[in-house]
């Protein structure tokens, strides 16, 4: 996991696809105070959400389009790039999965939070993520162990 | 006005034709729908496939009442803005979704007293006849809950894990 270097503001990729992800990603947003924050989703109609904040948009995709799923990689993959961010952050769902994955391989911290509408057990991105989420969540305490997923709370 | 939303991925006949049906006998005008990939298309009823963000804001403030699919992000902006909400659940074996999330939530929100939630057409159609009766729920705040949004905060500043606060901070001091 990455250090930060002190007397510089944390930048900060907050990542999601649309819908339920992306309204719970910007109810996170006072966690992002202090940082200097990008948002990454699907939709240029989000911008609006974002105040002064910088704001990308990247293609969508799920697990039933192959193709679609490997142009978002490299999407996100060339867009976290760009942007050295220090920690990334995400909702889910695709698209986060692919940015936390980014994150981590450019030495960012990364958090998941796993979509509040994942009562049973965890997303399939939220579980294939483990590996590369240095702060891995779920909103539901039930859903919570002792290895992980945590629970801190929810957007509830 | 009944502002009706959907979603935007796989279809959801079963909840659109209900309401359009619901729409022709009782003669109601002031519904609006998002009815997204649904095939079924309405008679009785204002309808759009999708709906831009600031589009979707304009309808769903000015709304009534909800009804839609038990999706997160409507359910969200029901609590927030104190909307009446009436949800009836994709189903994943009925192919309006990948996996069955919906109806887990549903169930859930529904017990947590979040949210109304009718399971099936026939419960549906009840539902709509007693629509004026539906009451909004407790107001949700704009944000997530403090612990969640201080535990975030603290990983991003510090690196410490608000599960873990055994472990040590990844950097020296």
């Amino acid at each position: 996991m990455s250090t930060i270097p002190t007397g510089r503001r944390i930048r900060l990729a907050a990542i999601s696809s649309g819908g339920g992800h992306w309204v719970q990603l910007q109810r996170l947003r006072p966690a992002f105070s202090d940082c200097d924050v990008t948002f990454l989703t699907v939709k240029e109609g989000y911008r609006a959400d974002v105040g002064d904040c910088e704001f990308r948009v990247i293609p969508d995709a799920n697990r039933s389009n192959k193709f679609k799923l490997l142009r978002t990689a490299l999407v996100v993959f060339w867009q976290l790039f760009r942007l050295r961010p220090d920690v990334v952050i995400s909702t889910g769902a695709a698209p986060g999965y692919f940015g936390i994955r980014a994150g981590k391989l450019l030495g960012a911290r990364t958090i998941w939070v796993d979509s509040v509408a994942n009562v049973e057990t965890l997303s399939m991105s939220g579980h294939r993520v483990r590996p590369y989420a240095d702060l891995w969540l779920t909103q539901w305490p039930h859903l919570a162990g002792p290895e992980g997923p945590f629970h801190t709370g929810s957007v509830l | 006005m009944i502002f009706v939303t959907v979603g935007t991925d796989l279809p959801f006949d079963r909840l659109v034709k209900v309401i359009d049906e619901w729409a022709g006998e009782t003669g109601r005008k002031d519904i609006f729908a998002q009815i997204g990939e649904t095939e079924w298309r309405p008679r009785h009823l204002a309808y759009s496939k999708f709906l831009e963000p600031p589009e979707f804001v304009r309808n769903f403030s000015q709304a009534t009442t909800i009804v839609a699919h038990a999706g997160m992000g409507t359910i969200l902006s029901a609590l927030r803005y104190e909307k009446p909400i009436l949800v009836m659940p994709r189903r994943a074996s009925l192919g309006e979704q990948r996996n069955e999330h919906q109806l887990a939530t549903a169930k859930r929100l529904s017990d947590m007293g979040k949210i109304t939630v009718a399971f099936d057409e026939a419960e549906l159609r009840r539902c709509l006849d007693d629509l004026g009766r539906l009451q909004p729920r407790e107001k949700i705040g704009p944000h997530a809950s403090s612990s969640l949004v201080k535990g975030l905060k603290d990983f991003i500043h510090t690196g410490r894990h608000p599960a873990k606060p055994g472990d040590q901070p990844p950097f020296p001091a």
